[in-house]
């Protein structure tokens, strides 16, 4: 049976006008919901990172949307930090800490610039950077700063939490990554994330010494124990954290921190 | 029922199954398969692209011109996976950050291109329609049994819910690491169509 030129190329476009109507149908439909659930995702890992004590997965898993939402406006407080300054600042292009997307940031050539090269093989850095700060009777008690590196398959994107001597950290989470399951997925794993509280970030001259090792015995105030079958995962870990914590990237903001106490 | 809509849905389970006769959509059983919850969605998520694209283009397979109907299957399968893409994100997101690429890979799941090719491009809505819940069974039913033995003995536990409790969380059970990994799939599914060709012997090939 054939057809005509023009009745395939009709046929072809009503499909595709058809499909197009269904796809972003579904799309802007189920859009605010996709939001909500992003945002909720990162709220309950900045809680998760901010007290681990209070916040364990159990807990996290059984809060409701509004419960999430609101143990965080109540206690966290997000502020832009311009990483070469390390000054606080209160809008980046027309945004405020509510609304400034450090991901979209990236994506944009005035709000981000090339990284120097790292071992934790980031490309682009922002300018400025949104970091989260649990406020307890006007003092900041602990500092939730972003973290992204690549692990052996992908970028990990997580937080680290440090309590306000800027060096003793209270807990690391990663909110989206996709190593292996089961080896290098176990970044994931409760018990390993509840390896991190209480180690050092820095050492005496201030420089980023925390790392992810097989054998912590020699030095446990720094070390946390390595993923086992995770080598590279457990090396990205440590490069992306010191990074991130060095002088090209929250070195400033943290020495700004010590001196003025916020 | 009559016995050719019995035999079109329930064929594909083990006479004809599409992962283990036909091997079709093994990248998927092989990357979704470490925990069962993310088995049982992608399961679903491929039963339901499946039937609807089985159904849509049995229902217009009367007009589709032949010389672009592989174009024309592809837009409606894609089309379908996104839809069910998005409903993943906003009603299941946990599970879809986990799923993460695979469920737009089912676009390029054989087991979808091939159920259209050759059997709704003939077949009525009806027939199309059983097709699609038929082979997306046999497919869920591979997956769940390889997810069952990986996540059991990968991980411990099943559902997430721990059965034996790991070293690294302070249990005794030595997790094997093979199952975590994708050879893992391969063993499990390698040795479930040794057992089916051994119940089912027909399904030995000629040498």
């Amino acid at each position: 049976m054939s057809r005509s030129n023009g009745y395939i190329v009709g046929f072809a476009a009503t499909i595709c006008v058809v499909c197009s109507v269904f796809v972003s149908g579904a799309a802007v439909s189920l859009k605010d919901r996709q939001v909500t659930n992003k945002i909720l995702d990162r709220q309950k890992n900045v809680l998760s990172v901010a007290d681990t004590e209070k916040f364990t997965p159990d807990t996290l898993k059984a809060m409701t949307s509004d419960e999430v939402d609101q143990a965080f406006t109540d206690g966290i407080r997000a502020r832009i930090v311009n990483l070469e300054t390390g000054e606080y600042v209160d809008d980046v292009a027309g945004m405020d800490a509510s609304t400034y997307d450090q991901q979209r940031a990236l994506l944009d050539a005035d709000l981000s610039h090339e990284a120097p090269s790292n071992a934790a093989k980031v490309l682009r850095m922002p300018n400025h950077a949104l970091v989260y700060q649990v406020v307890e009777s006007d003092k900041v008690t602990t500092l939730i700063l972003p973290v992204e590196g690549k692990g052996l398959w992908s970028t990990l994107y997580g937080f680290i939490a440090l309590d306000n001597d800027t060096t003793t950290i209270k807990g690391l989470t990663f909110y989206q990554h996709g190593e292996t399951p089961g080896l290098g997925g176990e970044v994931d794993n409760p018990t390993w994330k509840a390896k991190w509280p209480g180690k050092k970030a820095f050492d005496d001259q201030w420089a980023p010494k925390v790392n992810v090792a097989k054998s912590t015995s020699r030095d446990a105030t720094y070390q946390v124990d390595g993923l086992s079958g995770a080598t590279l995962t457990s090396r990205g870990v440590t490069y992306l954290v010191q990074f991130w914590l060095g002088d090209e990237a929250f070195g400033p903001y943290l020495k700004n921190f010590r001196e003025t106490g916020a | 029922m009559a016995a050719n809509d019995r035999e079109v849905l329930l064929d594909p389970l083990f006479n004809n199954n599409p992962i283990a006769l036909q091997v079709l959509g093994i990248c998927s059983a092989l990357a979704v398969t470490t925990k069962m919850d993310t088995a049982l969605v992608m399961c679903i998520a491929l039963t339901a692209v499946l039937t609807l694209s089985n159904l849509s283009i049995s229902l217009i397979r009367n007009y589709i011109p032949p010389s672009i109907r592989i174009i024309v299957q592809l837009t409606i399968i894609a089309s379908l996976v996104i839809i069910t893409d998005q409903f993943l994100k906003a009603f299941l997101f946990d599970i879809s950050k986990q799923l993460s690429v695979f469920v737009g890979l089912i676009i390029t799941n054989c087991i979808v291109m091939g159920r259209a090719e050759a059997f709704a491009m003939q077949n009525g809505p009806k027939l199309s329609i059983l097709d699609g819940i038929g082979n997306g069974l046999g497919y869920s039913l591979v997956l769940i049994l390889v997810a069952f033995f990986r996540e059991l003995f990968g991980s411990g536990s099943l559902f997430g819910i721990v059965l034996l409790k790991p070293i690294t969380s302070g249990g005794w059970y030595n997790p094997n690491g093979l199952m975590v990994l994708s050879p893992g799939a391969f063993f499990i599914i390698g040795l479930g169509i040794w057992a089916l060709r051994a119940w089912k012997t027909d399904q030995i090939e000629d040498e």
